[in-house]
């Protein structure tokens, strides 16, 4: 009888456990890593859309509340978009010939809504609501990335469950308070706008740390060595009334 | 004369069906596991706000009040309180307790909703106007015989209803905050158009609304961009 392993058999083992030992990690990170990536999470990539609507001129150029477009955002679990005549409440005098908004004229026209591509999504089995973040002053740029720097609107962080919990299982990293002098009396939801009317009237250099980032796009909370900020995240947890007992429950998004 | 016997036809044969059922095997388990991958939980065949329609003429599954009916708690029996006239004139008191609180939500609303063309001041000098606003009317200042004799319901019906190049704002701003607004507009009217005497110093070192920024200031900022 012939022999059944060959003396190359002893590479071939070799080589294919090295393979095994290297290639199962390498394809896990590798599919672990893809799905984190913009490839996937469509972070950071701007999203054609009919219009091509600029955040960063209309929020940081003229200085517009977001409030003035997203009417419900501090009153709904939806944001809300402009209606048409929202638009045209401006448009309707200026940039009356301009071949970019020949859609928003159309719509005004035949009352056929806008479709825009939608940028910000999750899935249908989370609930997300926007007035109770608003109260509770996160602000807008926490979750959207530096929507005042957007030209066309992209995505500022990826949603996925883990980027949730990153806050709901220590809301004290992100919440801060405003303690300049224009800061002052004011309620956390009005906290949250504030930080934009700042950055118009005194420029970045007058903001704190954490409006800085905000308004920079990467806000990450506080890290574990700036204990004296998340010192005063745990007073502003309580002061503001935030159940963290129950924040990281399934049934606080998933219900 | 064959070169193989019959019992070993029979085993090639055995283990080719073999390799079949593993093959087959392997299908049902990939076939199983994709089973796994669907997304009607992410996509569920629900309508949420905003959505897009294929079933509604234009295209928007949030629908319109059917004419004639009125949505629960939107009766709007208090005729001067939602239309800002009675017995066709404008109301000249507030109807609303006008305190500190309500005249800072108004402050809030009027900066929001009123400011890109009115300015923070009211004076009509807001970003709009003076970014290109082109009207043969300008963007009105509030700061006038005219509109400071025109009694509150006046600037009420232009909130709700528009006023010239001035869309409707109500569906952007309820009742309440209009009136909140209007508050505001009154005391933006009084307080330029102020003489020193009417205030003693002390009133003035405790007045806590958030000073607005001059219209000179502002003008500079944006030649300097």
């Amino acid at each position: 009888m012939a022999q059944i392993f060959k003396p190359s058999a002893n590479s071939i083992t070799q080589v294919g456990l090295l393979s095994v030992a290297i290639g199962v990690p390498t394809l896990w990170l590798g599919i672990a890593g893809l799905s984190r990536s913009p490839a996937n999470t469509k972070v950071q990539v701007p999203k054609n859309q009919p219009v091509p609507f600029s955040h960063q001129h209309h929020t940081w150029e003229l200085g517009i509340d977001c409030r003035y477009c997203h009417t419900s955002v501090e009153k709904s679990s939806y944001a809300g978009l402009p209606a048409t005549e929202t638009c045209m409440s401006c448009h309707s005098q200026i940039w009356t010939n301009s071949p970019l908004l020949e859609p928003i004229r159309q719509s005004y026209e035949t009352g056929m809504p806008i479709q825009w591509n939608l940028v910000n999504k999750v899935p249908d089995f989370v609930h997300f609501n926007h007035s109770i973040h608003v109260d509770r002053g996160i602000n807008c740029n926490t979750c959207h990335g530096a929507v005042n720097q957007m030209h066309i609107t992209y995505k500022g962080n990826s949603f996925q469950m883990a980027w949730c919990l990153q806050c709901h299982r220590a809301p004290e990293r992100y919440l801060y308070k405003d303690d300049s002098a224009s800061g002052k009396g004011l309620t956390p939801r009005q906290q949250v706008f504030n930080v934009y009317w700042k950055l118009q009237e005194f420029g970045p250099a007058n903001l704190n740390d954490q409006e800085k980032d905000l308004v920079r796009g990467d806000y990450n909370g506080a890290q574990p060595w700036e204990q004296d900020k998340i010192a005063a995240g745990k007073k502003l947890v309580s002061e503001y009334g935030v159940k963290v007992q129950q924040l990281a429950d399934c049934s606080v998004c998933h219900y | 004369m064959s070169r193989f016997n019959s019992t070993e036809i029979a085993m090639a044969l055995q283990a080719k069906t073999n390799h079949r059922r593993i093959q087959a095997l392997g299908l049902v388990a990939v076939a199983i596991s994709l089973a796994g991958c669907h997304t009607d939980m992410w996509r569920q065949p629900k309508t949420q706000p905003l959505d897009a329609s294929e079933f509604y003429v234009d295209g928007q599954v949030s629908r319109p009040l059917v004419p004639g009916t009125i949505a629960r708690d939107h009766l709007r029996e208090d005729e001067p309180y939602f239309t800002g006239a009675a017995n066709a004139k404008w109301v000249d008191t507030i109807p609303h307790t006008v305190d500190k609180e309500f005249l800072k939500r108004g402050q809030e609303r009027f900066n929001i909703y009123c400011t890109p063309c009115h300015g923070r001041l009211g004076d009509g000098k807001g970003m709009i106007a003076t970014r290109g606003y082109q009207l043969r009317r300008p963007v009105a200042s509030y700061h006038n015989d005219r509109l400071r004799n025109m009694p509150v319901g006046y600037f009420y019906d232009v909130i709700t209803n528009g006023y010239g190049a001035m869309y409707s704002y109500a569906s952007r701003v309820e009742p309440e905050d209009r009136w909140a607004i209007v508050a505001y507009i009154r005391a933006l009217q009084l307080s330029q158009h102020a003489n020193p005497s009417d205030a003693d110093g002390k009133a003035l070192a405790s007045a806590e609304l958030t000073p607005s920024p001059t219209s000179a200031l502002r003008d500079e900022r944006v030649v300097t961009r």
